[in-house]
Formats: C-alpha cells, sequence, structure tokens
C-alpha cells in the first residue's frame, strides 16, 4: 500500500526540472543499480587482494592470520564482479563478443581481459599455489565427497616434497607481486570507463581511476576487517587483536588517501567552476544531498576517520573491547559509505541532463532487474560463495 | 646488436609493406563493412564514393515540427521519449531593469520532441528578447566519442561520413548513450539496442534526400554530398553564405553537422 502511494506521488510529481534532451527523458537512468554494484564489488575484489598482498609482498607477519581469508574474500567476489554488468546488458547473449571482437578503444571491452588476466592468471593461480600442500594432505585425511573434491583440486599435481613447496610459494610471491599492479590495472579500468565519458562533467575527469583504486583498497580492507570480525564470532574465536589493529591501521592510512583525493577532485571541481559547475552544485545540495554529504563525505569518511584516527592516538588507552567495537562500526560504515560512492558517481552522473539545463529524478523500485531486490540477491551472492569457500578451505582447526 | 645488410633490407622492405598496406586494409575493410554490416544501403552502393554532410540554419526553422514527426514515421522510431531529430525551443528574456544585466533567463522547452508544434511561449511577448528554434540530429563528429567507446565495434563511423550502428551486433550496454554529449542515442525498448539517426541510410543510399530534409518546409536543413557537389549545391552555397558554428566544440568531436544562426546558449 504504502509502496503504492509513494508511486503515486512519484508519477505525480514532475520527474524533471529544466530542460532534459527528450532522449534523457526516460522513467529510469540507463544504468541503474546493477551498474553501482559492478564497481562496488569490483572495488572489494581489488582491495581484499591488496590486503593479502600486504603479507606475501610487503611482509606484514602480523597478518598472517586473515591471508587466505582476505585471498577467498577478493576471490568470491571476483567471481561475481562480472554478474551486475552482464545482467544489465541489452543482449547478454552477445557478451562474448566483448572478448571475441573487442574494440581496442573502448574501456569497457579491455576490462574483459583484465578480468580474465586477473581471474585467471593471478588469483586463481595464486590460490592454488597457496593451497597445493593442503589439498594434498586433506584430500589423505577426509574420505569421500570432500576427498574427490580436494583431490580434483590438486589437478593431479601431488608433489609435496620440499623442492617443490618450496617452489610453489616462489611462484605464489612473484604472483603476487604480478597481482598488485594488476588489481590496480583491474579497478583502474572500472574508474576508467566513468573517466573517459568527456561528455559527462561528473565522470571526465583524470583522477577516477586514482579514486576507484583508492576508495577500493579503503572499501576492501574494511569488508577483511568486516569478514574476519564476523567469522570469528562465527566460530567464537578470539580476535587476533595486534592483526585487527595493524589491519585497521592500514584502513586508516588508505581512508587518508582515499579521503585526500577526493577532497583535491572536489576542490578543483569547485576552484577552476567550469562548464557545468552549477548544476553539479545543485546535484550536491539537493539531488544526491543525503547520499553524498551524509552517507559518503560524513558517515562514510569523516566519521571512521575519526574513529580509527583516534585509536592510532591512543590506542593503549582503550580496552579491547571498545576497539573492537570501533573498528567493526568504522568497517561498517566505510563498506555502506564506498557503496554511497559508487551510487553517488554511477546514479549522480546521469541525474543532470548533458544539456546542463535540468535535472532528473530517479526512485528505485523494489522488483525488476534494476530494483532493490535484484541488487540484494547480486550482492549476496558472493557472501554466500565465500561461506562455501571457508567452509572447504578455511579449516577452524590452526593451519599447519 | 649489430644490423645487417639484409635484415636492414628485410626491416626497411616490411615498413614499406606496411604502408602500402594501409590504404588496401581500410579499402578492405569498407568492403567488408558494405557485406557484412546490416545497414540497409543499397545494392552496388559505395559508400567511399561519397561524403554526406548536413547543415541546419535556424535562423530558418519555424518550429512545425515536421522533421520530428517524419523521422519516427520513416525510421518506425519507438513511442515514448525515443528520438533520432528533436526541435528544441529557446527563449531568451530580456533583463530586468535595473539588474545590469545583458540578458535575462535563457528557457528551452522541447515538448514530445517539438514533433507536434509549440504551446505558446511561457512569457509575454514584450519579455522576450530573442525566441528561435534549433533542430537537432546526430552530428556525425569526426572523432565521435561514441563509436570510441563501443566495446564491440558495432557502431562505426562508414566511409561516407553516416555514423551507424550494426543492430545485429550491438549488446545493448548504453556506453555509447553515456559517450554522446549531445543526447542523440537511446536504448530502443523494441530491440535492446542503441539505435541514433542514421541520415535515413536507406534513403541517402538510393539517391534520396533524409525524410527530415525532404518535408522541412523552409529548407531549414540543408544535406549534400561533399564529394560529388551539384551544381549550385545546397550545402556548398549554406556554407558560403553563413559563418557557422557547431555544437560543444570544446569537446574537440569535430561535429560536421554545422549550424547557422544559433546562440552561445545552444548547447
Amino acid at each position: 500500500m504504502t509502496s503504492e502511494i509513494t508511486n503515486y506521488v512519484f508519477e505525480a510529481m514532475p520527474h524533471f526540472e529544466g530542460y532534459v534532451y527528450p532522449n534523457e527523458a526516460t522513467q529510469q537512468p540507463l544504468w541503474g543499480v546493477l551498474i553501482v554494484l559492478y564497481p562496488y564489488i569490483t572495488g572489494l575484489v581489488a582491495g581484499a587482494f591488496i590486503m593479502a598482498s600486504l603479507v606475501r609482498v610487503f611482509n606484514v607477519r602480523a597478518l598472517e592470520p586473515v591471508y587466505r581469508l582476505s585471498l577467498l574474500t577478493a576471490f568470491a567476489f571476483l567471481l561475481c564482479a562480472p554478474l551486475p554488468l552482464l545482467f544489465h546488458l541489452g543482449h547478454p547473449e552477445r557478451c562474448f563478443e566483448v572478448m571475441m571482437t573487442p574494440h581496442l578503444t573502448s574501456p569497457m571491452a579491455i576490462f574483459g581481459f583484465v578480468y580474465a588476466w586477473y581471474l585467471m592468471a593471478v588469483l586463481l593461480l595464486e590460490l592454488w599455489l597457496d593451497y597445493r600442500r593442503d589439498f594434498v594432505e586433506w584430500s589423505a585425511r577426509t574420505a569421500g565427497f570432500k576427498s574427490i573434491l580436494y583431490r580434483l583440486f590438486t589437478v593431479g599435481v601431488t608433489d609435496v616434497s620440499e623442492p617443490a613447496v618450496k617452489l610453489d610459494h616462489k611462484l605464489g610471491h612473484v604472483l603476487s607481486i604480478i597481482g598488485i599492479p594488476s588489481a590496480f590495472l583491474l579497478h583502474g579500468y572500472v574508474g576508467f570507463i566513468f573517466g573517459s565519458v568527456k561528455a559527462n562533467p561528473w565522470w571526465g575527469n583524470v583522477l577516477m581511476p586514482i579514486i576507484f583504486i583508492m576508495s577500493a583498497m579503503v572499501s576492501g580492507i574494511a569488508l577483511c576487517v568486516f569478514n574476519y570480525m564476523v567469522l570469528s564470532w562465527v566460530r567464537r574465536k578470539t580476535i587476533d587483536m595486534k592483526c585487527l589493529d595493524v589491519m585497521c591501521m592500514f584502513l586508516f592510512y588508505a581512508l587518508v588517501v582515499d579521503a585526500a583525493i577526493e577532497a583535491l577532485d572536489w576542490i578543483h571541481r569547485v576552484y577552476s567552476a567550469e562548464e557545468g559547475f552549477q548544476v553539479m552544485q545543485y546535484m550536491a545540495r539537493e539531488k544526491l544531498f543525503y547520499t553524498l554529504n551524509l552517507g559518503q563525505a560524513t558517515l562514510g569518511t569523516l566519521v571512521p576517520f575519526l574513529l580509527l584516527g583516534s585509536l592510532q592516538l591512543f590506542r593503549r588507552h582503550v580496552p579491547e573491547l571498545g576497539r573492537r567495537r570501533m573498528y567493526f562500526g568504522s568497517a561498517l560504515l566505510i563498506l555502506c559509505g564506498v557503496l554511497a560512492m559508487r551510487w553517488n558517481v554511477v546514479i549522480g552522473g546521469q541525474l543532470f541532463s548533458k544539456s546542463l539545463r535540468g535535472v532528473m529524478s530517479y526512485k528505485m523500485e523494489f522488483a525488476g532487474l534494476e530494483g532493490w531486490f535484484m541488487g540484494a540477491v547480486l550482492f549476496s551472492l558472493p557472501f554466500i560463495i565465500l561461506t562455501v569457500m571457508i567452509k572447504l578451505f578455511l579449516s577452524e582447526q590452526k593451519p599447519k | 646488436m649489430s644490423l645487417s645488410r639484409r635484415s636492414l633490407l628485410a626491416k626497411v622492405g616490411a615498413t614499406l609493406a606496411g604502408v602500402l598496406a594501409a590504404p588496401i586494409a581500410r579499402t578492405a575493410k569498407a568492403a567488408v563493412q558494405k557485406v557484412l554490416v546490416s545497414t540497409g544501403a543499397a545494392k552496388g552502393y559505395d559508400p567511399t564514393k561519397h561524403k554526406w554532410a548536413m547543415a541546419i540554419d535556424a535562423n530558418r526553422c519555424i518550429g512545425c515540427g515536421l522533421c520530428g514527426e517524419a523521422c519516427k514515421k520513416e525510421n518506425h522510431v519507438p513511442e515514448g521519449p525515443y528520438y533520432r531529430t528533436w526541435i528544441e525551443r529557446y527563449i531568451i528574456t530580456k533583463p530586468r531593469p535595473g539588474t545590469g544585466a545583458a540578458r535575462g533567463e535563457t528557457l528551452v522547452d522541447c515538448p514530445e520532441g517539438g514533433m507536434h508544434g509549440f504551446p505558446p511561449a511561457p512569457v509575454a511577448k514584450e519579455e522576450i528578447q530573442h525566441s528561435f528554434f534549433v533542430p537537432k540530429l546526430c552530428n556525425l563528429c569526426e572523432h565521435s566519442a561514441c563509436v570510441q567507446v563501443c566495446p564491440v565495434g558495432a557502431t562505426f563511423d562508414a566511409p561516407d561520413g553516416a555514423v551507424l550502428i550494426d543492430p545485429k551486433y550491438c549488446i545493448g550496454c548504453g556506453f555509447c548513450i553515456q559517450a554522446c554529449p549531445y543526447g542523440c542515442r537511446f536504448l530502443s525498448p523494441a530491440t535492446k539496442t542503441a539505435e541514433k539517426c542514421t541520415l535515413c541510410y536507406h534513403r541517402i543510399t538510393r539517391g534520396l534526400k533524409p525524410a527530415c530534409v525532404e518535408v522541412c518546409p523552409t529548407q531549414a536543413r540543408v544535406f549534400g554530398d561533399l564529394k560529388n557537389p551539384l551544381p549550385d549545391d545546397p550545402i556548398q552555397q549554406f556554407y558560403q553564405n553563413n559563418r557557422v558554428q557547431a555544437l560543444k566544440p570544446h569537446l574537440g568531436t569535430e561535429p560536421r553537422v554545422f549550424y547557422a544562426g544559433i546562440d552561445k546558449e545552444v548547447r
């Protein structure tokens, strides 16, 4: 009933203010919530991978307990990353044309290759190299279906002699090093899809790929913090506070850099006040007031910045429980804040006319391809995959 | 690294062959496009022998909307907010006395794409400083942003200057619609592919004019072939008689649709 009334009111309200090109006067923006989720999920992948490589490449030993969790997180989300993009296509059955006959000047075409490279050559291989010895061991220790499954995952390479394992480690290390620029490339490219649109002053911005990479790192680390804390809670295990402190230290520094770059972007926009600035001002004040000022800037950046920042200074004076709550709260806020940021970029960029003379309204529906429900399903999917993988690959006993 | 004569010769030869191969490749590409792409062109039509251009004299447009209507009918453009061409009305009011401004507000409207004409102006006649109509269509950019971003190359620059879409190839991602600065593209609800003005490709390749040009009662729309100018060609005359403007020139898209008689407020 309520939704009927709101729908009715929305229908009665003018959807457009000022002048919009007639082709822009559609009920829904061309790119809806699915395209909001696409950079969000891809960003979580890149961030979680960077988190894992802190252990592998930068030798941050304190983060050892979350190494595998963050790799699995990256993998689960990577599997789901192209789904929203695929579902929103007018002709999803033609999606392979992007790989078969790519148009090389298109940012979207190259994304397919970057994605495939990242999935096949980096993440899958790194996970396999890291897990191979365990697969061999587990396949011998377990019985039935699980044993067969683990044996399948070894792909027949069951040599667990010292030199073979050493080689695994060495290759894994090399892959991690390749993986870092690949993760940057993956998400930088997503940023470039928007940053390359010069027709849209909200998107066409040289800083866009960097903003996307930084916010990806922030959101990915926050997701790892969230997953680690939830997993420990579910398994009734004590949280390794040293690991959590270090994770959140990196989260804080990534947040500082991210906030600085985004602030720089805004300062530049305000100062140069180029064509279209007026409509952008209007967007920030009216159309995106809650998601931009409240969601992205205040709750998603400022509050976690203060929480995490104060913990950097006064960590010793805050009891463990308080610290845990502050970390958990910050991680959640950051996750929501980055989602708001993706919303502001994707939806915000389509709420004003390219004639720069008018704005559109958007009310998300519940059902339908671009509705709440579909978005929620697509966003739960990686968590479901992750749960299965944790069950299979993250045994409750201490590894090794 | 030493360079033997043999290898140097081979390199020079290869470079020369590459240079020579470029035009052959281009012709081959055009030939392949002709065969494979569903453009609706007439049989035997050679796109490399033409260069189509359109120009618009806003001074002549009376805002009757016939062009918009003809386009919808000719091209079976879907009902609703989907237009391959449309007409905008600009009303620039006089400044309020004492404000020190040169002009007042700019009001733009385009009810139903201007297809059925326009309602009376929302301001009194005495308050209007300028009022004019601007027909819009695909700007036939030399450096089209839409072609650049298409992930599969379904949209392409035809050698004759038209920017076309292969509907059998388009995946319907909508990137080109986002990239077009002029709002000329839409995602067709019928085919789920991107659509736009094709200059009535099925007509011009048969020696006819685009539908909008054909029906324009005031010849505000001028169409011609730059490679085969007629005696007293209307488009050559247009270029000679007017100082012209293009839309959003700062974006570097180099539109080939030129306008005469528009204002800085037109975007």
